[in-house]
Formats: structure tokens, C-alpha cells, sequence
């Protein structure tokens, strides 16, 4: 199938950057898109060009490395789909396809269509963890939880940190991200002892990164290709509300 | 993920006065919105409620406002709090709004809504609207100066001949529609800012917004149009 793409290239993190017109005629529809990327990228390296920069690592959809937007929907727009799941089929010959990087001040464009998501990173390290002793291994099933709890939290757990939900976010906020992350350990008796500081340090961090602020537009939960819900922004806003009113 | 270095120095150590804290997070200016939004949403109730005593007569609507006026003190303490409602409400909106704006410098060449509404989408440009619509309403028929021909105290004669221009009421029942649009969004919204989302309850609560904002434009649309049909003189 023949396709045209209108590519952003930027050579480094202070290039300009532009978008610049492609067109393949070696698309297949069993391909992934981020094979049919590569067979482009083929293409381009034998004309002598350089090729166009993507992340990318399990290519299975869990491991959140890759991830743009194409015609302005944050992978695809698929429900519950990465870059690299979504297949070719899902276009006709001739289409015209528009990839672009996720556009967020927090996430500054290092090459092409890939981002720097370290700000992610630097969320976690705020507070996104448990504290555990060291020492001897306790008893297994020591701990009880609840089902329900346990649902909920590998429901929120599931949250690959692909960035989809600040792309498409109007607002480029990272709340889906943050929220999926308090809901996910706040759910677990384990990480009940610093479900209130985690809320206030992983909020601070969000802030200080400057991502944008929520208006629950939904265009998160909807690109998500984890279908991590809304409901754990709500989740996040009632620990940091609770947790501020607590303070001391 | 690239670059793993954890360059930037963590904020969460930091000791910041609590109040300040609040607000200076995204999340604290949305729990004042959704607040002052509760506030303004009792407000507008309230207010169409009282209006529509119009339909009952012209001894009735102004005999209501005159009970109003009698009690100086209640209705001064109502209008700090809606002053002081809709004065936090759209400093925090401003202030989220410009942090949101200063947060993608660089647009997207294309971008499709997927999920979100028509009128979640346009919260920015419903409230600036309704907020000049609100101070013309109250120099319209508060303090009447523009108004072309109003009568202190004579509410129902001002609301009949102020609407029977009928530029005026367009402009009444569009600000009225924006409100209906900004109230849909708003009150499923300000639960969910302050913590209340459940997968059975929130869909219920969605359509319990637009039922309810449906009824606010009936109510409030219902004068204008009354009046301009010479139903109401």
C-alpha cells in the first residue's frame, strides 16, 4: 500500500525542527507501524538520508517506550493500543498520515519523534514508592488484601508511563500519569503509610515539571492504551486534599 | 526512557507555608473552583427561581425584590460571597489557564478531540463571556444605567421593557446557553476536582449536569422569549 507521511524531523533538542513529506509504496497491511517505519527508514538510508528517530524497546505494548501522535491522536487513537501494536490494516492505501512528537514544555524533543521523559522519572523518584525494611524475607501472604484492592491497584498498576495522556491532553498535563501511580500503590496496604506524603511530594514534583493543570477533558483516559480510568485523578485529589488538610 | 539522569533538585523536601502550598498547586485551585463553582451554581438557582415569580405577576416579582431590598444586611453578606465566589473562581481559572497554555509552547500541527466535549472543550470561552454578560446584567437591571428607560424598584416594568428590545434578550439568551454549556461541564467536573469519581455514580451525575443545565437555560430563556411574544407585558 502506497502512504504518504508528514514526518517531524528536528536534528537535535535546539534545532528548529519542520515537518517534512514522505512517501512509501512498501507498506503492508500485517506490518506494525513502527515496521512500516522501519522499512521507510531502510528506504531512506539507501537514498543516503538520515533516518527518521523513533523510541522503541518490547514492541509487545508493555514496556511504554514508544509512543507519537498520528493525525493528531496520541498512538493512533486506538483503544488500548501503542504505536507499536497498531497495525497497518487499520489505514487505506493512499492515506496521508501527519506524526508529530508529544508536545509538552516537560517533555523537550530530543530527535525527531523521540522526547525526553525524564520528568516521569523524577515524579517516581518523589514519591512513587513504598518503603520496606531490609533484612530477612517475610512470610508470604503475610499481609492481607482485599480482592478489590488488589484489582484496583494492578488496574492502575498497569500504567506503562508511555506519556499518551500528556500528549493528548489539551492542557499537557501529567495527571493521568501521577494519578495512575498514587491509585496504583495507595490501593495496597503496603503502601498505606505514605499514601498522604506520596500524594503531596508527587504533586509537588508534577507541578515544579510544569505540566499543565487538569480540566477533565477525558482525552487522557481515551488514548490511554492501558485504559487506566479518570477515576484515579479523582483518586489523586482526594489524597493530596486529604493530605493537605492533615498537615501540620 | 532517555536521558535517566535525575537532574532537577527534589521540590518535595521543601518546607512551604501550607496556604500558599495549597494554592500553588494545580490541585488546590481546582478544589477552589469547584467551591466557588458550587457557590455560583446555588446563585443561579436560586436567582431563576426568584425571577420566575415574573409569570405570577407584577405585584408579586416586585414585592419579592422589595423583601430582598429589606434586609440590607443578608443581602450585602450574598454579595461579598458571590463577589468574592466568582472573584476566586476566575483568578484560579486565569492562573490554571495561563500554566496550562505555558505547558505546550509548541502546538500540534494536527490534533483531533477524541473524548472531550463540546462544552468542556470551550470552559474558556463560555466563562469570559458570561462574566461580561454578568456585569452587563448588572448595569442592565441593578443599577440600570444601561438600561434606557429604568425605574428604581420597578423590577418587573425594567425586566418587560428592557427585554422587549430585542437585541438585548438575543444577547440574554446566548449568555444563557454558554452558562447552560459552562454548567454541564462544570458540575460533574468540580466532584471529580474534589476527589468523588465512582465508575456507577459519575455517568448518573453526568446526565443528572445536563438535565439540570437543560433546565436553568429553559428557565432562565423562558423571559426573554416570554416577553418578546407578548406573553409577559
Amino acid at each position: 500500500m502506497r502512504l504518504i507521511l508528514h514526518v517531524w524531523r528536528q536534528k537535535s533538542p535546539n534545532d528548529e525542527g519542520r515537518m517534512v513529506r514522505y512517501e512509501t509504496n512498501h507498506a503492508d497491511p500485517h506490518m506494525s507501524f513502527l515496521e512500516m517505519l522501519d522499512v521507510l527508514n531502510e528506504e531512506l538510508i539507501s537514498n543516503g538520508e538520515e533516518p527518521i528517530a523513533f523510541d522503541h524497546d518490547c514492541r509487545e505494548g508493555i514496556c511504554g517506550s514508544c509512543g507519537f501522535m498520528i493525525n493528531g491522536k496520541a498512538h493512533g487513537g486506538h483503544p488500548g493500543t501503542t504505536v507499536c501494536q497498531l497495525h497497518m490494516r487499520h489505514f487505506k492505501d493512499g492515506d496521508e498520515l501527519y506524526l508529530e512528537p508529544w508536545r509538552a514544555k516537560a517533555f523537550p524533543v530530543l530527535k525527531d519523534l523521540v522526547v525526553d521523559r525524564s520528568a516521569f522519572d523524577r515524579i517516581i523518584a518523589a514519591g512513587g514508592f513504598i518503603s520496606v525494611r531490609t533484612g530477612s524475607a517475610p512470610d508470604g501472604n503475610d499481609i492481607l488484601v482485599p480482592k478489590e484492592a488488589a484489582d484496583r491497584a494492578m488496574d492502575a498498576a498497569q500504567c506503562i508511563g508511555c506519556g499518551a495522556c500528556v500528549a493528548s491532553c489539551p492542557n499537557a498535563s501529567a495527571s493521568l500519569f501521577v494519578g495512575a501511580k498514587i491509585s496504583h500503590l495507595g490501593s495496597l496496604p503496603q503502601g498505606k503509610p505514605e499514601q498522604e506524603i506520596r500524594a503531596m511530594r508527587m504533586v509537588a514534583q508534577m507541578n515544579e515539571e510544569l505540566f499543565g493543570t487538569c480540566t477533565n477533558l477525558g482525552e487522557c483516559e481515551a488514548t490511554c492504551p492501558k485504559h487506566i480510568p479518570l477515576e484515579v485523578i479523582a483518586r489523586m485529589n482526594r489524597d493530596y486534599l486529604a493530605a493537605s488538610w492533615k498537615h501540620r | 526512557m532517555s536521558a535517566p539522569a535525575i537532574a532537577k533538585p527534589n521540590v518535595a523536601a521543601k518546607n512551604f507555608s501550607q496556604l500558599a502550598g495549597f494554592w500553588d498547586t494545580p490541585i488546590g485551585k481546582k478544589a477552589v473552583m469547584a467551591v466557588t463553582g458550587v457557590i455560583l451554581f446555588g446563585f443561579v438557582v436560586g436567582h431563576m427561581l426568584g425571577n420566575l415569580q415574573i409569570f405570577l405577576g407584577a405585584e408579586k416579582l416586585d414585592a419579592y425584590a422589595a423583601l430582598l431590598h429589606s434586609m440590607p444586611g443578608v443581602l450585602w453578606m450574598a454579595r461579598l460571597v458571590l463577589l468574592g465566589s466568582v472573584g476566586l473562581h476566575i483568578l484560579a481559572a486565569v492562573q490554571l489557564t495561563l500554566q496550562s497554555w505555558e505547558a505546550r509552547p509548541r502546538g500540534y500541527v494536527k490534533k483531533e478531540p477524541v473524548a472531550a466535549t463540546y462544552a468542556g472543550r470551550t470552559m474558556r470561552w463560555s466563562g469570559p463571556i458570561i462574566a461580561a454578560f454578568v456585569v452587563y446584567h448588572l448595569l442592565h437591571f441593578t443599577f440600570g444605567a444601561a438600561h434606557p428607560d429604568f425605574q428604581p424598584s420597578k423590577v418587573y416594568q425594567n425586566v418587560v421593557t428592557g427585554f422587549q428590545v430585542w437585541p438585548v434578550s438575543l444577547f440574554y439568551i446566548v449568555a444563557m446557553v454558554l452558562l447552560g454549556f459552562h454548567l454541564q461541564h462544570g458540575l460533574w467536573s468540580m466532584f471529580q476536582s474534589l476527589g468523588f469519581s465512582h465508575p456507577r455514580y459519575t455517568p448518573k451525575l453526568k446526565q443528572f449536569a445536563t438535565v439540570f443545565a437543560t433546565v436553568i437555560v429553559a428557565g432562565n430563556c423562558s423571559i426573554p422569549i416570554a416577553v418578546l411574544a407578548g406573553l409577559v407585558k
